[in-house]
């Protein structure tokens, strides 16, 4: 009863975190406001018992992705300007996408239910024999970096990926910015 | 389909959940602001990482850590039930590779504001529009004002 009164709170100040995301014309609040969102996600994350994502969300959502945010909006803009288009298309979309979904729950088994088809599978064998096979306290542990290492392998890949893409957009930068005339509206390219 | 007390208290925790997905996705689809839209983007993730997270929560359970005694030895205990640590390792990955996207989506707002001195979505669509009418009459003059 109490947990599901914490994951409820919580939840409200999820929710809450994020409307006044997307009312924000300030982008510095903006992204402040993203890091308060991925530290009550730590904070939920913990309450269902998964204490290494919520050491990863707090370290790389609150962390780095913040820090990602705060230099982009120094070298871009710091205000939004107010949109001008209508808002009804975007609204008439999000309810019936999110009708869908709810629909989509009915068959899903009750939360917390330890006969649920994803706990009864591969869940006691992992649970059971680690200690044997990997001698790692940390069940999370040994199946990241054991069971499942070609996971991890995969996620190198897709990291690297990422940071040449970033590297090749952003290389020379400062350069062409030093080269570029003083601030003033810009001839679009053609 | 039952609608007891029962079925809405072990369903409220993805209703809610899909509340927050909608909200960053009418984020992402309704704001012009670019970087506005990568926050939206990350609300829609988050939202998903919990459903993944909540799927795997066992009622009673605790964290998949097994205790030690002092001398660091561990041992399986069947008297205690542990959450379904698979997920975790799932959604630990995903975490890491959403933030590999995320800071490329936001490299590639700089080059976008660098090339076009805007990250408003409504503006680059002005500017793309130009663009092509730009294009229009050159190709249409050098074809003898006949394209």
């Amino acid at each position: 009863m109490i947990e599901t009164l914490v994951n409820i709170t919580l939840f409200l100040m999820l929710v809450a975190t994020a409307i006044a995301i997307s009312q924000m014309h300030r982008l510095f609040a903006v992204v402040m406001l993203s890091g308060v969102f991925s530290l009550l996600t730590a904070l939920l994350f913990v309450a269902l018992d998964a204490v290494d994502v919520a050491f990863t969300e707090a370290a790389v959502g609150a962390g780095i992705s913040t820090v990602l945010m705060l230099g982009t909006i120094a070298l871009t803009a710091r205000t939004v300007k107010p949109s001008t288009r209508p808002q009804t298309i975007p609204l008439i979309v999000v309810f019936v996408t999110g009708a869908a979904l709810i629909y989509g729950t009915m068959d899903m088994p009750n939360f917390g239910d330890p006969l649920a088809p994803a706990q009864v599978h591969v869940r006691p064998e992992y649970i059971e024999r680690s200690v044997e096979q990997i001698d790692v306290p940390n069940i999370v542990t040994a199946i990241l970096a054991s069971y499942r290492g070609f996971d991890t392998m995969g996620e190198t890949a897709v990291v690297f990926t990422a940071g040449i893409g970033v590297l090749a957009l952003l290389s020379g930068l400062g350069r062409r910015r030093r080269k570029a005339p003083p601030r003033g509206p810009q001839e679009p390219k053609a | 389909m039952i609608w007891d007390v029962e079925f809405i208290l072990g369903h409220m925790n993805y209703w809610l959940f899909i509340v927050l997905m909608m909200v960053g996705f009418y984020i992402v689809v309704a704001k012009g602001n670019l970087l506005k839209k990568i926050v939206g983007l990350n609300i829609f993730q988050v939202a998903v990482f919990m459903l993944y997270i909540s799927v795997g929560k066992i009622t009673g359970g605790t964290a998949p850590i097994f205790p030690a005694d002092l001398t660091g030895h561990i041992e399986y205990d069947p008297s205690i039930l542990y959450s379904n640590p698979l997920p975790h390792v799932l959604i630990l990955t995903a975490i890491v590779v959403g933030v590999a996207t995320t800071s490329l989506g936001l490299a590639l707002i700089v080059r976008i504001r660098e090339g076009f001195d805007s990250i408003e979505e409504d503006e680059l669509v002005e500017i793309e529009r130009a663009m092509m009418i730009a294009d229009n009459a050159e190709h249409g003059s050098s074809m003898g004002g006949r394209a």
